[in-house]
């Protein structure tokens, strides 16, 4: 088209000349419009990566649960909204981007679910979700969560403490450690097609600390069914620890005598640790670890010791060097 | 000749309104919260993914040229420049307002500690100090007053920079390499590209050399 546009027509140039100066330059405004929008486009498709839309939140059914006031262990900071909280998420399992397990979540079934309990315990068994729920009577507990990365939230869950579960398997004297494994399934899980982590994902607490009334199991979140992307149907929560060691979509716990080798330890040693204790003193090489920005706030706020937990749970670590064991 | 420069006078203007449109779609994301839960962190990664772009454009202009025989991408190649600069100077500012800018015990000793402390920060940062002469130097009179070969020689900077940038933006990533390894893969390739149209330009020079050296 341009080409036949461009073949002077044979009459008149008077006229021909005002007529070509402006397609001359609506050409112009054309190409430069074009331009501009491809490039712009282009440079957008590269680097925008807008945040889950509050729609792709996977609501989830109410848990028949009337809300309990605070308890000993609850924070009274503002809760993080819900869309939030499970919109902006680390699991990898979906995908490394944080708007990934929101979207992803749909592929992950909970039910029928069964949780394989092994190792040194004097009960192992496979039990199903439902009636390891049923077990014990669910709670609400407002936790403050620090990820590794620098932010945090607050989370209100629901569930009930690891303890109790613990001390109804009734561990062996040889008991050290509890190990928990994530669902291995690169059907309901895309992002294990990826070896950005060695499948499954492993945890793993010392006993003392599993024990600690501060160790939760979470069922729910916002008195609501727990959603994938947050974990479902079995997450565990250690509130001092940073947020990596709160393994989600929990399949089998086993106890052991050693300490079990996990997950973020074994991709990357000198960065994530077994212990992974929220420490404002011991920086992640990368970054410092002093400050978070609570998610929903603009500006850092300073990060305290074991996350604000120091009271109840430095006692764990008397006499360990916490650089070392971090 | 002169009517066909005049006839790509849009171009130079529409690579710099096409660069600038992150800039005006992040500000409207801001406003409806489309950047997300942690809306800092985003607009880090972003200004420094569209820093990386915008670099390795400006740095692909003269290959473009080399292979196709293209000479349009050399006027674009200051404006890419300029652009990839502004990306990289609003990329450091985020990090300063990271930094706690606005906190009373915010300071330059913050901000150097990090800068050496942390060879991923220390990257990105030298990426840029090393930007700043060249975007300084990329006005008109620049290369009348440097001397060309003087001017040649201090924007063969960019290439450190480049490739500092790559490094920095591989060092930031937790795990997954995949973004950071397509940035290095192009850098690579936009350096192969020159490194082979010089040697093929520079045998049949060299084959003479002997003779011309008797």
């Amino acid at each position: 088209m341009t080409d036949s546009n461009k073949k002077p027509q044979e009459p008149a140039s008077r006229i021909v000349t005002p007529t070509s100066s402006r397609r001359e330059f609506l050409k112009s405004a054309g190409l430069f419009t074009g331009t501009a929008a491809l490039l712009g486009g282009g440079l957008e498709l590269l680097s925008r990566h807008p945040g889950a839309s509050a729609e792709s939140a996977v609501p989830g059914s109410p848990i028949v649960q009337a809300k309990r006031p605070l308890g000993p262990y609850d924070t009274s900071e503002p809760v993080t909204p819900y869309e939030q909280a499970t919109t902006y998420n680390n699991y990898y399992e979906f995908g490394t981007d944080k708007a990934d397990p929101a979207r992803m979540a749909g592929t992950l079934h909970t039910r029928p679910w069964t949780i394989k309990i092994d190792g040194e315990v004097k009960k192992p068994q496979t039990v199903d979700i439902d009636t390891l729920q049923s077990w014990f009577p669910l709670e609400d507990r407002i936790y403050r969560m620090r990820c590794v990365e620098g932010w945090s939230m607050v989370m209100p869950w629901l569930g009930f403490p690891l303890g109790s579960l613990i001390r109804r398997l009734e561990p062996t004297s040889k008991a050290k450690y509890v190990q928990f494994t994530a669902l291995l399934d690169p059907k309901q899980f895309p992002g294990q097609r990826a070896d950005v982590l060695n499948w499954p994902y492993v945890e793993g607490l010392r006993l003392d600390e599993a024990l600690h009334p501060l160790a939760f199991m979470a069922v729910g979140l916002n008195g609501r069914i727990l959603p994938g992307q947050n974990g479902a149907p079995l997450r565990l929560v250690v509130p001092w620890k940073y947020g990596f060691k709160g393994i989600k979509a929990i399949v089998r716990i086993t106890l052991t005598a050693k300490q079990p080798q996990t997950t973020w330890s074994l991709a990357a040693p000198d960065e994530y640790g077994f212990y992974a204790n929220v420490n404002p003193k011991v920086d992640h090489p990368r970054w410092s670890q002093a400050t978070e920005r609570r998610i929903g706030e603009l500006s850092r706020r300073p990060t305290l010791p074991f996350n604000g937990y120091a009271k109840e749970v430095a006692s764990l670590y008397s006499g360990m060097d916490l650089r070392k064991f971090f | 000749m002169a009517r066909r420069s005049g006839a790509l006078g849009w171009l130079g203007p529409a690579v710099v309104v096409g660069g600038l449109i992150p800039v005006i779609v992040m500000a409207l994301d801001a406003g409806s919260g489309a950047l997300g839960a942690n809306p800092v962190q985003r607009v880090q990664l972003q200004t420094g993914v569209l820093t990386l772009a915008l670099l390795l454009l400006s740095l692909a202009c003269t290959p473009l040229r080399l292979v196709f025989g293209w000479t349009w991408p050399a006027r674009i190649r200051k404006a890419l420049g300029l652009l990839a600069f502004v990306y990289a100077a609003l990329h450091f500012l985020v990090y300063l307002f990271d930094k706690g800018i606005l906190n009373s015990d915010f300071g330059l000793q913050t901000i150097l500690t990090d800068i050496v402390k942390r060879p991923f920060i220390t990257a990105g940062f030298a990426a840029l100090l090393l930007l700043v002469p060249l975007a300084l130097t990329s006005f008109k009179g620049s290369v009348k007053r440097l001397g060309f070969a003087r001017w040649t020689a201090l924007h063969r900077l960019v290439y450190v920079a480049a490739a500092l940038g790559v490094l920095h933006y591989w060092w930031g990533v937790k795990k997954d390499h995949t973004q950071p390894l397509i940035y290095a893969g192009v850098l690579l390739l936009l350096f192969a590209a020159r490194w082979l149209w010089k040697k093929r330009k520079v045998t049949p020079r060299a084959k003479k050399r002997p003779v011309g050296g008797l």
